[in-house]
């Protein structure tokens, strides 16, 4: 094995050797086995990161058959910024996740988690488009596992709604990427770029890809899964859902959209995902406002955040980009911070009306800073990632005097601060009456502000992710 | 019309019989049956692209892809049912002992 093979492997293989041993060894050693396996693939990423960043592009074969015929794994930039977003993200959801859960739910949680990290870096790292489809559907067994870890009614109801939302969305996938191998003989991403004409084929094919990853996102008006979903799975899981595992069939639209669709495309297509996008921000954001359950605030807030990311089709420049993949980044860390978040309230009062964070601002003082530092990042106020992406994504719309977008931006915005305020707001009130705090363990306190503070270094250093990012960008 | 193009065709019908199934149907079991049939449509239409070229022998590649796409069918349905199996029980439990009321979210403590 040379050392590119094995720097891009370990990313992958380290999280299933975990998952597997943690399997194995069951209650005494899970969180052992467990940790050991997230600061090895954490190691394994950063050294893969710092290779891109150091090299550039990296390729691989798998089992040493080149492109036309084997799989092709690359890592760029962007592929190295998510294997870092993912090894730092999920294990600080896990940490919380830790006193989350009793002790089966623990033993069961922690190895499937690290099948979808595993499933996640194989689709990060994955240039065949078959090969996306594959680990796509790993991602989704294993979500679907860990939405239903609990086995009650709730959670077994989320688990097979998203499973039958999903089934279809990677299914319509695949049938685009059977019209694309019919009609170019290839499932290497980089081939198909070359190969793409503009045709019916390519069109039907590219609206079937599309529309099956847009289900699975989920982009308006495909989300009516999203809100049931993340409300009835635990909420370190949905901290996961939303952070990460939505974040996985984005990536993918992303780079097959911008390497091999859109310059055969019609430019109206790239308006229409525009227009969506634009619409869920205020769709979502409207809706997360009129909510009353806590966490279906949060959950309609992801509705929205994806709809900001769809922004980058109408533009599709090089800045367009930047900014979706930095809002990506960020939405990962500020999201997971407040769903992690909402779990403590959760845990400490049991009330998960919206009235319940009534006056724990002063009883859960990390709890709330995370919260208002990720609702920071959501609604995009400096310093935090948050507010980097939507600058670059301002600066694209009124480069490419497109400024309806950079209203919607705004407009969003204003929302997004109206749902965070009135979450911060009711903290700060007294607490009520007859209402018992109990308390939390301290690992707990400080994962979402972990999380919320690496939105807000997204904001304070955004030069090493840029440029990052920027490796291997246009081909 | 060449033969393969009307496996193809078919393909594509299943897989539009299939997902409109998926989504006009509340059953559980009837969706994942659903959600099978439009896999079926999808790998048929992989099968029948692998002679597109009719002369000569047929392609292996989505011959290779077609046994990927089973082995992914297989688990998915098999989770689908046995979460619809655990879900139909706990049901089935949740009306026999009224005091064993599932949480109506997913949070508790």
């Amino acid at each position: 094995m040379t050392s590119v093979a094995a720097l891009m492997a370990w990313p992958v293989i380290l999280p299933l050797l975990g998952a597997v041993l943690a399997l194995l060894v069951g209650r005494p050693g899970v969180r052992l086995v467990a940790g050991v396996a997230s600061v090895a693939t954490l190691m394994a990423s950063s050294m893969l990161a710092w290779e891109v960043a150091h090299q550039g592009v990296l390729h691989q074969s798998i089992g040493g058959w080149g492109a036309p015929l084997g799989i092709e794994w690359r890592a760029d930039g962007l592929a190295a910024l998510m294997l870092l977003t993912i090894a730092l993200v999920g294990p600080l959801i896990s940490v919380h996740a830790l006193d989350h859960f009793g002790d089966r739910e623990d033993r069961e949680f922690l190895p499937l988690w690290l099948f979808v990290w595993c499933a996640l870096n194989a689709l990060v790292l994955s240039a065949d488009a078959f090969n996306l489809y594959v680990t796509l559907e790993l991602t989704t067994l294993a979500a679907v596992a860990l939405i239903a870890v609990r086995r009650d009614l709730p959670g077994l109801d989320a688990g097979l709604r998203y499973l039958l939302f999903a089934l279809p969305g990677s299914l319509c996938y695949l049938l685009g990427i059977a019209l694309l191998y019919g009609a170019h003989a290839t499932l290497d991403v980089g081939t198909l770029a070359q190969r793409v004409q503009p045709g019916p084929v390519t069109w039907v094919a590219a609206g079937l890809v599309t529309v099956g990853l847009c289900l699975k996102t989920p982009l308006f008006p495909l989300h009516v899964w999203l809100p049931p979903t993340y409300t009835g799975a635990p909420t370190p899981v949905t901290a996961l859902l939303s952070a990460l595992i939505s974040k996985g069939s984005f990536y993918v639209l992303l780079r097959l959209w911008l390497e091999v669709f859109a310059p055969v495309m019609d430019a109206q297509v790239g308006q229409l995902l525009g227009v969506l996008g634009a619409v869920a921000v205020l769709w979502g954001s409207a809706l997360a406002l009129s909510q009353t359950q806590l966490k279906r605030v949060v959950a309609y807030s992801s509705v929205a955040q994806i709809g900001y990311m769809f922004l980058v089709f109408p533009m599709a420049t090089s800045g367009a980009r930047a900014g979706a993949i930095y809002l990506v980044v960020s939405h990962a860390a500020a999201k997971a911070s407040m769903f992690v978040a909402v779990g403590n309230i959760h845990q400490a009062v049991g009330i998960t009306a919206l009235g319940g964070v009534q006056g724990l601002a002063y009883r859960m003082p990390f709890t709330f800073l995370a919260m208002a530092l990720g609702g920071i990042s959501l609604i995009g106020i400096p310093p935090s990632g948050g507010f980097i992406a939507k600058w670059l994504l301002l600066n694209e719309a009124i480069g490419t005097r497109q400024w309806w977008w950079a209203l919607v931006l705004l407009v969003g915005s204003l929302m997004a601060a109206a749902y965070v305020f009135r979450i911060l707001r009711g903290s700060f009130l007294p607490l009520p009456p007859g209402v018992t705090v109990r308390s939390i363990p301290l690992g707990n306190e400080l994962a979402p502000l972990a999380l919320a503070l690496i939105a807000l270094v997204l904001g304070l250093v955004p030069w090493f992710p840029l440029d990052l990012l920027a490796i291997g960008a246009s081909r | 019309m060449n033969p393969w193009v009307l496996y193809a065709l078919s393909g594509v019908a299943l897989f539009s019989v299939g997902l409109v199934g998926l989504f006009s149907h509340q059953h559980v079991v009837k969706r994942i049956l659903a959600s099978n049939i439009t896999g079926s449509g999808v790998l048929l239409v992989l099968v029948a692209l692998a002679r597109r070229v009719p002369s000569g022998p047929p392609d292996p590649v989505p011959h290779a892809l077609v046994l990927t796409g089973i082995v992914v069918s297989v688990s998915s349905t098999a989770l689908g049912v046995a979460l619809a199996r655990r879900m139909a029980r706990l049901q089935a439990q949740a009306t026999h002992l009224p005091e064993h009321e599932p949480r109506s979210d997913g949070e508790g403590p």
